[in-house]
């Protein structure tokens, strides 16, 4: 990329602290339209926090976020209407138990955008079809598998049609033989040129989905570039422990 | 046997006590209704406004909801009754009535609706925040429907528990079931007319107990 297009989502001097520990110290992120930035690095290193800060679920301590030039952190700003731009996926799903697949996926749309019943639904079939569970509409998140519940939650943020995806550790909690499905939903986003950005473990997700990898230890970006180079060549002491340490 | 029949079903007493009871049924019917559809909403209230965490206004629920729990509702009716009108303040039987088990109910249900708020997960809070719910909606459409499903059981029996407090009536002159039942009772000194009293308050609240166990099966959802 010789020439970097402006970024759709802009982070500095972002810092976060709880009570007197500092999570986030201080980080400085661009991420370009259709990028996929992975962030990688040790439990405690603030990958989660970094996430939640993006739609102030966590509220910054000090910093500049913009989704789209629009300062997110701004008294101005309407958070809500702009967390509907930042869709997010977690790794709890966070499914709502008393609702079907469909009325997951409908909810914000009818409450929150104010559509219709019939308007809400026909987007979130569509949604529901992108994750390739149109089938499962009907089902509640207890009738469903992990992956399914992943999915279903992951076509929650897109019927809002998000500038951005946010995922928290999307495959942590699901059986190993159920990451596939939802990598693969993964995969077809970015194909489709969605932004994302990735808090995962995945690697081998990440060497061949990625545009670039970001290494975080201690609240800070220790390490950042594209994921062949991140993961063959890591040039600081602490990424090269935490690789090898990954890929043992 | 006969004089089992003759002191707690007489015949000629249930004929002629039994439109007394009639009316008590019809006074304990509206108090009851009154208190449960006041004290759960205004319990439920004080639960959502509990969730905003203003700590002078919890401080206030949590001295009102404890006070209500603490005090024999008996106390505060004879206190409200008899007590109130010594600072000028009357206030009719019915209506004391009404006021003290609702707020009692309202104490007992607000306890009940903020364990209810708090046993939702907060993934379910981030959801919603996520998708561009405010603090209210996100409460109204995804918290409160998974929390009251929670608590029907609790809420039912509590509520079962103060309505039949409208029994208190009678220290104070509601005509209720047991206040036409107790001067049925002393005018013709024969416990038919309790008997009557008792049968009313069993035809009254085994449908509410079985609505709350109908509610339950109902409104509950499998959980993974």
């Amino acid at each position: 990329m010789s020439i970097l297009p402006a970024p759709i989502l802009s982070i500095a001097g972002l810092r976060k602290s709880f009570g007197p520990t500092e999570v986030l110290r201080g980080i400085d992120l661009a991420v370009a339209p259709q990028e996929l930035v992975f962030i990688i690095g040790p439990s405690g290193s603030g990958k989660s926090t970094l996430l939640r800060c993006c739609n102030r679920l966590e509220e910054p301590t000090a910093g500049v976020i913009t989704l789209g030039g629009v300062d997110l952190m701004a008294r101005s700003t309407d958070i809500n209407a702009m967390r509907r731009k930042i869709g997010m996926v977690f790794q709890s799903f966070n499914l709502y138990p008393h609702m079907t697949a469909l009325g997951n996926v409908t909810l914000a749309l009818r409450k929150v955008v104010g559509k219709s019943r019939s308007d809400a639904e026909q987007l979130g079939m569509a949604a529901l079809e992108r994750v390739g569970l149109s089938a499962k509409a009907k089902s509640y998140p207890s009738e469903l598998s992990g992956g399914q519940q992943q999915r279903v939650a992951i076509a929650r943020a897109l019927a809002l049609e998000p500038s951005v995806m946010l995922f928290d550790e999307p495959t942590s909690a699901l059986d190993p033989e159920l990451v596939g499905s939802v990598l693969a939903v993964m995969r077809e986003l970015k194909a489709a040129g969605m932004t994302m950005l990735v808090v995962s473990h995945e690697m081998r997700f990440a060497r061949d989905a990625a545009d670039r990898v970001i290494f975080m230890d201690h609240g800070m970006i220790v390490e950042q570039g594209r994921p062949e180079r991140i993961f063959a060549a890591p040039q600081e002491t602490r990424t090269k422990a935490f690789i090898a340490e990954l890929t043992r | 046997m006969n004089a089992f029949l003759e002191t707690f079903f007489k015949p000629n007493l249930i004929a002629q006590y039994w439109p007394d009871i009639l009316k008590g049924i019809v006074v304990t019917i509206e108090i009851a209704f009154a208190v449960v559809v006041c004290g759960l909403l205004l319990g439920l209230l004080l639960a959502v406004l509990r969730s905003f965490r203003i700590t002078p206004i919890n401080a206030l629920i949590v001295v009102f909801v404890d006070m209500f729990r603490a005090l024999p509702p008996l106390v505060i009716v004879l206190i409200v009754y008899f007590g109130l009108p010594n600072v000028g303040i009357s206030i009719p039987s019915f209506a004391v009535l009404w006021l003290v088990l609702t707020l009692v109910l309202a104490a007992f249900a607000e306890e009940i609706f903020w364990a209810g708020i708090l046993s939702v997960p907060k993934g379910q809070w981030d959801a919603g925040r996520s998708t561009g719910f405010a603090y209210l909606g996100t409460l109204a459409w995804i918290v409160l429907p998974q929390a009251i499903r929670l608590t029907v059981p609790p809420i039912t029996n509590r509520t079962v528990a103060i309505t039949k407090n409208t029994a208190l009536g009678m220290v104070i002159g509601v005509p209720e079931i047991l206040s036409q039942a107790t001067s049925a009772q002393s005018f013709s000194g024969n416990a038919t007319p309790l008997m009557l009293g008792a049968l009313a308050y069993v035809i009254l609240f085994i449908p509410v107990v079985a609505l709350g166990r109908f509610l339950e099966t109902r409104f509950a959802w499998r959980r993974s």
